[in-house]
């Protein structure tokens, strides 16, 4: 996955080495990522064969409602948590925004203005962040958990107990409306231009580069030339534009405006992130696996409120999920390099390219 | 840190996960199968009905569950309880959509938002599910009726009758509310006054204030109201929260013995306080009535008994008749007065 980058300047002249240690197949198909896609695939066809009434357009339709704030704000927390940083408070932003919309239209702001206020307000969010990571270098997680605190408290002192619901029925419509006679929300078109333009800009840009190289090792980034600084407040601005963006929806999504709407979303976030395989250390992960791990999330979420579970089982299901995804494969790693190395002792020569791969660690 | 290069060994662990995974939900799958479509003997269509909580593993709301189970079995119909762990507003949401897909024909609801169910709500409804709301309702278009646990004006009037057995005809006293925005709130505090001021002359409402159902702010905000009122003869709490608190206050305090406490409250929250003398008296009503009035209520708009109107009738089993009230109304019950001689009947 992340060897891509360093492979690149080695094209030119004669090498004596394989560039890869796997051929092609194995690379793309073998993957954490092609695991994820596979997990969602079969989850899908044994439910909608096992299970009456699962496969209908309904279930497309409320499946991928349900998962476009977890979505939309995922993408940015994804390039967020491979340059080694973490958002936590990406919740509290989209809260935000969405009761800074409803409180302005409520004073009597014309609707495009509030919405406006409500997407400043999520980039206003990603600006503190950024600043307090990025430029005076404090640690992500204490500083986004504090400011998951601080914007609740503000969401909350603003509206107190009210509720704001006299929102526009044509937005709201909108929001929830499919793409006639198919269960294909309209909003999803949205989504999937912001899944190309994030996977482009992590994958195919230098920008997306540097973030990889941040996450690697920043001192080395630094020393190669990439701007850490701007790099790290450039992806919390966007992760609280996203936010912004994603209350404005929220807000017609419910037709509705309080002071605790989209609390704990940041887990449902993370989770989903995590589970695409990217590493909570940095430096490794794709938007693909992301998109396949928030889709796996809220697949196996549907699946098991159609067989009447309730949250806490449902709870216990996606956190199982997530620790085996992470668990399991590490515990692999651990066992077969032990078989391994104490095959080497006893006979068989190593195999050139498998020497040349650990040369590379 | 050391898992990074291993990738033919990753997938392998990721195949083995997946594995497991699809059989588990390969064998839940076929006992999930059952539950949308079992069959029963009463003529029309079988009863089948979604219980949805404000929130799961709360005491008030499991006690209206039990109502709403043992009243749709009285059915034979079938019955779920799903629903999220935390109050907020868009939790219910796909609980509600998945009752819809399963074709369930009735809802019981408590709203954890007037507004925010409205789209999830229309759906059900639109596909024959009948929604009946209990406790906190949505907005009237979204919903077929509403259960009310009791008459506002008469558990205010509960209330009163509580807190002038104890002080008499004359005294000074103060309001504890939850929040000054909720909308029962308001009515009980607002009933509280009129009873007040039609029948008893001689108690005057010197103060008001909120412990926003929160324990600690409750507690506070009674030692500051006791402290800066002398002579305060009673507190009358309109929050099962505040009532526990409020006790928990004036227990450990020189007030206690002096001031007279009574309200709404939650019998096993409450019943320390039974116990110690702070509280002698204190009133509620059972949420299981809520659960078995909406499950009644559910068979008769699927029989086309009633569609919800004004005037409408309709008989809850041994709960006997009910009627129902302009705006879609129904009131589920009357207050039951607790004290140390009922208490141990109740557990919620």
């Amino acid at each position: 996955m992340t060897e891509v980058a360093f492979t690149a300047s080695a094209t030119s002249g004669t090498r004596t080495y394989l560039t890869h240690a796997l051929p092609l197949w194995r690379r793309t198909l073998l993957t954490h990522e092609a695991m994820i896609i596979l997990s969602v695939v079969v989850v899908s066809i044994i439910a909608a064969a096992s299970i009456p009434r699962f496969a209908t357009p309904l279930t497309l339709s409320y499946l991928l409602l349900d998962v476009t704030p977890i979505l939309l704000c995922a993408l940015p927390v994804t390039l967020i948590l491979v340059s080694g940083e973490i958002d936590l408070s990406v919740a509290s932003a989209v809260g935000f925004s969405n009761v800074v919309i409803g409180w302005l239209f409520a004073e009597g702001v014309p609707i495009q203005g509030a919405i406006l206020a409500g997407v400043l307000s999520g980039l206003l969010v990603g600006l503190v962040n950024g600043f307090l990571v990025a430029v005076l270098q404090l640690p992500s997680l204490a500083v986004t958990i504090g400011t998951l605190a601080l914007f609740r408290g503000i969401s909350i002192g603003i509206l107190g107990t009210d509720s704001i619901t006299n929102f526009p029925v044509e937005l709201k419509s909108l929001a929830n409306a499919n793409v006639p006679g198919t269960g294909f929300p309209l909003v999803m078109f949205a989504v999937l231009v912001a899944i190309v333009l994030f996977a482009v800009m992590l994958h195919f840009t230098p920008f997306g580069r540097s973030v990889y190289a941040t996450g690697q090792g920043i001192d080395t980034a630094r020393f190669s030339g990439v701007r850490t600084v701007r790099v790290k407040f450039t992806l919390f601005l966007l992760s609280g534009l996203l936010a912004g963006l994603v209350g404005a929806y929220y807000t017609f999504r419910y037709g509705s405006a309080r002071g605790d709407n989209a609390a704990g979303l940041e887990l449902a976030v993370i989770a989903g992130v995590v589970l695409g395989g990217v590493s909570i250390f940095g430096g490794r992960g794709r938007i693909v696996g992301v998109v396949a791990g928030v889709l796996l999330i809220g697949l196996v979420q549907s699946v098991l409120r159609f067989m009447n579970y309730s949250s806490d089982v449902i709870n216990i299901a996606v956190g199982g999920l997530l620790v085996v995804s992470v668990a399991v494969p590490l515990a692999f790693t651990a066992i077969t390099q032990t078989v391994a190395h104490a095959r080497r002792k006893t006979s068989t020569p190593m195999r050139a390219e498998e020497s040349q791969h650990r040369k590379g660690k | 840190m050391t898992a990074h290069s291993k990738k033919s060994n990753t997938w392998r662990a990721a195949a083995i996960a997946a594995g497991a995974m699809s059989a588990v939900l390969l064998l839940s799958g076929c006992t999930g199968a059952a539950a949308g479509s079992s069959s029963s003997d009463q003529g029309t269509t079988a009863l089948s009905v979604g219980y949805v909580p404000k929130m799961l593993a709360n005491p008030y709301f499991d006690q209206a569950g039990v109502g709403a189970e043992e009243a749709v079995k009285e059915l034979n119909g079938d019955y779920v309880a799903v629903g999220p762990q935390v109050g907020a507003a868009d939790a219910q949401v796909p609980f509600i959509n998945t009752l819809a897909q399963q074709g369930r024909n009735g809802i019981i609801l408590s709203a954890s938002d007037p507004s925010a169910l409205g789209q999830a709500l229309t759906t059900a409804r639109e596909a024959g599910t009948k929604v009946v709301t209990f406790d906190s309702d949505v907005e009237p278009e979204y919903r077929d009726l509403f259960v009310s646990p009791v008459p506002d004006m008469s558990l205010s009037k509960a209330m009163v009758d509580v807190m002038i057995e104890q002080i008499g005809e004359e005294g000074k006293i103060a309001i504890l509310g939850a929040s000054p925005n909720a909308k029962n709130q308001n009515a009980w505090i607002s009933g509280i006054e009129k009873d007040i001021a039609d029948s008893h002359p001689g108690i005057e409402i010197v103060e008001k204030f909120y412990g926003n159902d929160d324990d600690q702010e409750s507690f506070d905000k009674t030692a500051a109201a006791l402290q800066k009122t002398p002579g305060l003869s009673g507190i009358i709490s309109t929050s099962t929260v505040g009532t526990a608190s409020a006790a928990r206050y004036i227990s450990s305090s020189s007030f206690a013995g002096n001031v007279a406490l009574t309200g709404i409250g939650m019998p096993n929250a409450t019943k320390a306080y039974l116990e110690d003398g702070t509280i002698k008296k204190f009133v509620l009503f059972d949420p299981a009535d809520m659960g078995r009035v909406g499950a009644y209520a559910i068979r008769a708009l699927l029989d086309g008994d009633i569609t919800g109107k004004a005037g409408d009738t309709f008989t809850a089993g041994d709960l006997g008749e009910y009627t129902v009230e302009e705006g879609g109304i129904v009131q589920a019950g009357e207050p039951i007065v607790f004290d140390l001689e009922n208490i141990d009947q109740y557990n919620f």
